[in-house]
């Protein structure tokens, strides 16, 4: 078989598309999810056990189902549950690219809880003691002692956990949302080109994939906290 | 919310077909039970000859071993399952001509094992590394002490203990693997989230299928987690906090 490489250049500029879109949702779902998972991680640690309960039920169903099932349920349950708050006649055209953008905040929200949940437990309890000492509410000994340290502790496993969402977010392909992968795959079928689609795309990821984790990796012998 | 629930849909008729819907998702089942034991086996073997590799002292097997790790852990799965699935039949022109004769599920299911298998086992190899690193360097050179080959060291000393030390962590990853095992879909697979969807399709009763989809996922994971559990209290060396109790 011949291969023929100048599908990608003749494609790259919607290729590029994708990829920023692939960007887009990596990061908007890294913030959010870290936004989230940060309050189900104090509710998974709070005091008022159905609160506790609550977060702590949601991060396991979450964990413990794929997350490809995960995208197919909120697919078709975000727009219902819009047309439900607006009160609309028929569900809402919420596309796809929009729904994956909800999705990975509320299936990321559920991993950055773990990660954020052992990163206060590393924080010795008289750090909490001295605070409420000091006056502070509990809120202000969370935001301005607790979380800001925790927060530092676990930056190398919340950027491993960015990896992995980076590689996950391919998984839109199945709602055909146009990520890089979803527009190389388009381009792959249209043009017949799947040897060459693939193996670039397998390449970019891999070398993106393969440089931040050696970062992460120097990051973390520079940034360990000495006892 | 405006959704019709509708429970008896499992025991509805699919149309011409002669079956109902609840053998439809137990088929599925039985996919992902399947794609998941046989990828499990090859990634165990695999995981455990190539972490072994790494803790050698052969640079050229240790950077082999680290090639492996990364090749399989920097490029996403489904595009992995691509590969396995649309490019390696082009690019092995023998393979090719015996996929275009077989059955499609079965090259579908041989696609799914070899790509989830060689991902899985990139994952166990660190974990076995870390496993086999975290014994005391004083078990290798006590059994150097006592005359035995580097062979014998891993196979009677090291591997052993290192095994025992990894179950938990192999138990997380069991537990990926039968969550990865759906992403099989993308490449027609009909193994139990593709069953969901296809229900879901039929009947517009998507939440029934989904719902049921994440029960099975719930009670399998579970499964594994006590079988893992029971597999650690049955291994465990007495007087050593790995492998305790749960």
């Amino acid at each position: 078989m011949t291969l023929d490489f100048d599908v990608i250049q003749r494609s790259l500029p919607y290729l590029w598309k994708g990829f920023q879109y692939t960007v887009q949702l990596t990061g908007t779902a890294a913030l959010g999810g870290l936004f989230f998972g940060t309050l189900l991680a104090l509710a998974r640690l709070s005091a008022v056990k159905f609160l506790a309960y609550v977060a702590a039920g949601y991060v396991n169903l979450m964990r413990s189902i794929p997350l490809i099932l995960v995208i197919f349920w909120f697919f078709f349950l975000v727009p219902l549950v819009v047309q439900g708050i607006s009160g609309a006649e028929r569900p809402p055209q919420m596309g796809a690219e929009r729904t994956a953008i909800i999705t990975f905040i509320m299936f990321e929200a559920a991993y950055f809880c773990e990660i954020m949940r052992a990163g206060i437990q590393s924080i010795p309890k008289g750090q909490v003691y001295a605070a409420y000492a000091l006056g502070l509410t509990y809120a202000q000994s969370m935001r301005l002692v607790i979380l800001p340290q925790a927060f530092r502790n676990m930056i190398p496993v919340l950027l491993t956990q960015l990896i992995i969402l980076f590689q996950d977010t391919s998984l839109v392909y199945v709602i055909s949302a146009t990520d890089f992968v979803g527009a190389a795959a388009k381009v792959a079928q249209r043009d017949g080109r799947l040897v060459e689609m693939y193996l670039f795309v397998a390449l970019v990821y891999s070398v993106i994939c393969f440089t931040v984790s050696q970062m992460v990796k120097r990051l973390q012998s520079r940034i360990a906290i000495v006892h | 919310m405006n959704y019709h629930w509708n429970w008896g849909v499992f025991f509805q008729e699919i149309p011409g077909g002669g079956e109902y819907y609840w053998e439809l998702m137990v088929a599925g089942i039985g996919w992902t039970l399947a794609v998941s034991a046989c990828a499990w086996v090859i990634a165990l073997a695999l995981g455990s000859v190539i972490g072994t590799i790494r803790t050698t002292t052969n640079p050229w097997l240790v950077l082999l071993a680290k090639t492996w790790v990364e090749v399989f852990r920097n490029i996403p799965l489904l595009v992995q399952m691509f590969l396995w699935y649309f490019v390696a039949p082009e690019l092995i022109p023998p393979l090719k001509r015996w996929v275009i004769q077989v059955d499609p599920g079965t090259a579908q299911f041989l696609a799914a094992i070899v790509c989830l298998g060689l991902f899985t086992s990139a994952r166990i190899a660190e974990q076995v590394r870390a496993g086999i690193q975290s014994l005391s360097t004083g078990q290798r050179y006590a059994g150097m002490a006592l005359g035995l080959t580097p062979t014998q060291v891993y196979r009677h000393v090291l591997l052993p203990m290192a095994f025992r030390i990894v179950i938990p962590p192999l138990t997380s990853e069991s537990m990926n693997l039968i969550k990865n095992s759906s992403i099989a879909l993308t490449i027609g697979l009909a193994e139990l989230t593709f069953r969901a969807r296809e229900m879901g399709e039929y009947t517009f009763n998507f939440f029934e299928a989904f719902t049921a989809a994440t029960l099975i996922y719930i009670v399998i994971a579970m499964t594994a987690n006590r079988v893992m559990a029971t597999i650690e209290r049955k291994t465990a060396v007495p007087g050593f906090i790995a492998g305790g109790s749960r």
